[in-house]
């Protein structure tokens, strides 16, 4: 009997989601999809609204990640004031939003690995899923969780302190930023009494390196074989290579480290990337136009990051990439788990790079805001905790938008989600009698490593169940299984 | 804000994504809250509020000697419903976001602190990408900020469940 096996929602992502996985009368794995309700509606939500209220606006797009959001829709403003393209702000402005920046990367990439990840980890992914959770990290690893709260909290105060609220912030404006950081406030995040301070973050960073790497040595098999297989890659880098989440040119590197695409100004990205749509998902399916949606799909995020960028700019991370790489030989690192790795590596630089902006005067006083020659187009390009975040706005004369598109990075990752998911039911599900809860997370495991935002869903209390269910090939449910949202 | 500097103050986090209609209405009423004790120059009470819940504010619950979430309720008692809750181990799984009784499980855990908390949960019915509260959502919003005024001011602070 052919199966069909339904998983939803997807557990521990943001938003909803849907894995459907068609075993054939022979128990094979026949297909399997991630199945993505997405909310489209925010593109059309801020049409006809002033241009300036875009970067508070499209915080609503989002709770997880506002921020992310936040710069990359003033990073397009910029460029409709004419502020220039992502490099023409005032040292104090660009710092203020670097700092805004890194303390969003440090406290996302903390809340995965930590809260979402480690539970599997450090659990096992066929544990009881009953205590597989944050909850069940504290009973076993009170001090983990204890560091993991504190890193979360610190990066929380830096976009308080930088954007102005934890929500809706206004900090990041067009053409620049509207506040700088007092004394007191570089102060208190810079040599706060322990252990919420720059120092005591850098060094629990490179314990969480270690961590994983410790992890690593101990399942190298598992790590390195779960889920892997050969990808392109994309992000955003500085124009000498380094990484820089913050700004640069687009590079893409393929699954054998050869460029796909060359150093792209992100104002002519139009040029280069396509979506596709697919009649099954709701979420387009993104490619590189020169080589065509069979081939020109990638991967984005800390892996892919890891994998375009030639350097890190800051020592400590460095010193860890270097020793990312040289599992690969320098080759591109094509292995999902070693998503995680690539996260925590970009946590270490995330910590160095706050504590360094923390020390630069430039962060209390100067200019903070530029304008000139009024444009009615801008593009504006971050690297989101979960890869590259597409912003695009078309202004009329009016002042008001006319167009608004949005590539999230969730929806970059759409593809590699679905062959992370295919990768692991073949593996796992092929010619088993029985699908155990265990196997079932295991291929949430996978989408896990992507960290993915479907969205941000409306969270009311008596949401979010699990529902799993078995269906024939005729469609008839022969089994089904909910867990209660709460 | 903390009107007063007390050790252990009350705390009333209100959560929700204020660009999703009904779902902001933990934080409008916190807001609006704040706005009233302010002016009534209330002492020992913090009021804050996020977009969710997430293990971080743990450490808050942990230093409160007593805790208000306000949410906004898909379904349910209209309306309002505020009960009292109790730490929740058995999370059989999470989003970014978490249920209360698991940041009171992790308070308990992490912190040892196992202060007394209730779920204000005020019954919303719009959940689209607009601002406005929906009008019934409102009423609703209105009747429960009257509710937590009097306990604020001791009237209902014997109460463990209220409907």
């Amino acid at each position: 009997m052919t199966r069909k096996i339904v998983i939803d929602p997807v557990t521990r992502v943001e938003g909803h989601g849907k894995v459907t996985i068609h075993l054939d009368a022979g128990g094979n794995v026949a297909q399997s999809r991630l199945h993505i309700v997405e909310f489209r509606g925010f593109e059309r939500f801020v049409q006809g609204r002033p241009y300036w209220e875009a970067p508070v606006l499209v915080q609503r797009l989002c709770g997880i990640c506002p921020v992310s959001h936040l710069l990359a829709a003033a990073k397009a403003m910029d460029v409709v004031v004419g502020a220039g393209t992502g490099d023409g702000l005032p040292p104090t402005a660009e710092k203020m939003r670097r700092l805004m920046h890194y303390g969003q990367i440090f406290q996302s990439h903390s809340l995965h690995f930590f809260y979402l990840a480690s539970p599997d980890l450090l659990l096992g992914h066929e544990s009881d899923p009953a205590t597989r959770n944050v909850v069940g990290v504290a009973l076993t690893h009170r001090e983990l969780a204890v560091q993991a709260i504190n890193m979360r909290k610190y990066g929380q105060e830096v976009i308080a302190a930088t954007a102005g609220k934890k929500i809706h912030g206004t900090g990041a404006i067009p053409g620049g930023v509207n506040k700088c950081l007092t004394e007191a406030e570089r102060d208190a995040l810079l040599h706060g009494p322990a252990p919420l301070n720059a120092d005591q973050m850098v060094t629990w960073a490179q314990g969480a390196v270690d961590f994983f790497k410790n992890y690593y040595r101990k399942n190298k098999e598992f790590v390195d074989g779960f889920s892997q297989f050969p990808s392109n890659h994309l992000s955003l880098v500085r124009a000498d290579g380094g990484m820089d989440l913050y700004h640069g040119v687009l590079r893409g590197v393929d699954a054998d480290g050869k460029r796909i695409l060359d150093d792209v100004d992100p104002q002519d990205y139009l040029e280069h990337f396509r979506e596709e749509v697919k009649p099954w998902s709701y979420m387009k399916f993104p490619y590189l136009r020169a080589l065509g949606p069979e081939k020109g799909w990638y991967r984005v995020g800390p892996l892919a990051r890891l994998n375009t960028a030639e350097f890190i700019p800051t020592p400590l991370a460095q010193a860890e990439f270097e020793e990312f790489k040289a599992v690969t030989r320098g080759k591109p690192n094509n292995m999902c788990l070693h998503t995680h790795w690539a996260r925590l590596i970009e946590v270490l630089h995330a910590a160095e790079s706050m504590r360094e902006l923390l020390q630069d005067p430039d962060i209390l006083g100067g200019e903070l805001q530029v304008k000139g020659r009024r444009r009615a187009e801008g593009v504006g390009l971050l690297e989101a905790p979960r890869g590259t975040l597409f912003h695009h706005y078309r202004v009329g004369d009016d002042d008001l938008i006319e167009m608004a598109n949005l590539i999230v990075s969730t929806t970059n990752n759409n593809e590699p989600m679905n062959r992370a998911v295919n990768c692991v039911a073949r593996a796992l599900l092929t010619g088993v009698k029985e699908i155990t809860e265990g196997m079932l997370n295991a291929i949430e495991v996978a989408i896990r490593a992507y960290d993915p935002c479907l969205s941000c869903a409306t969270h009311a209390y008596g949401q979010m169940p699990l529902d799993v269910t078995l269906l024939d090939a005729a469609g008839a449910v022969v089994s089904h299984r909910r867990k209660p949202g709460r | 804000m903390d009107t007063s500097s007390p050790a252990q103050p009350l705390l009333v986090y209100g959560y929700g994504n204020p660009g999703r209609q009904d779902d902001g209405l933990g934080v409008r009423l916190v807001e609006e809250l704040e706005a009233w004790a302010h002016k009534q120059g209330m002492r020992g009470v913090v009021f804050d509020s996020n977009y969710q819940l997430n293990a971080e504010d743990a450490l808050a619950v942990a230093s409160s000697r007593e805790v208000i979430f306000v949410d906004a309720a898909v379904e349910g008692v209209e309306p309002f419903e505020f009960r009292r809750l109790v730490p929740g181990r058995q999370i059989s799984f999470s989003t970014h976001a978490m249920p209360p009784e698991s940041i009171l499980a992790l308070a308990e855990e992490l912190y040892n602190a196992t202060p007394p908390a209730w779920l204000l949960a005020v019954r919303g019915y719009a959940w689209e990408v607009q601002e406005p509260i929906s009008p019934q959502a409102r009423s609703n919003l209105d009747a429960a900020f009257h509710f937590l005024c009097d306990w604020l001011l001791g009237s209902g602070n014997t109460a463990e469940d209220k409907r």
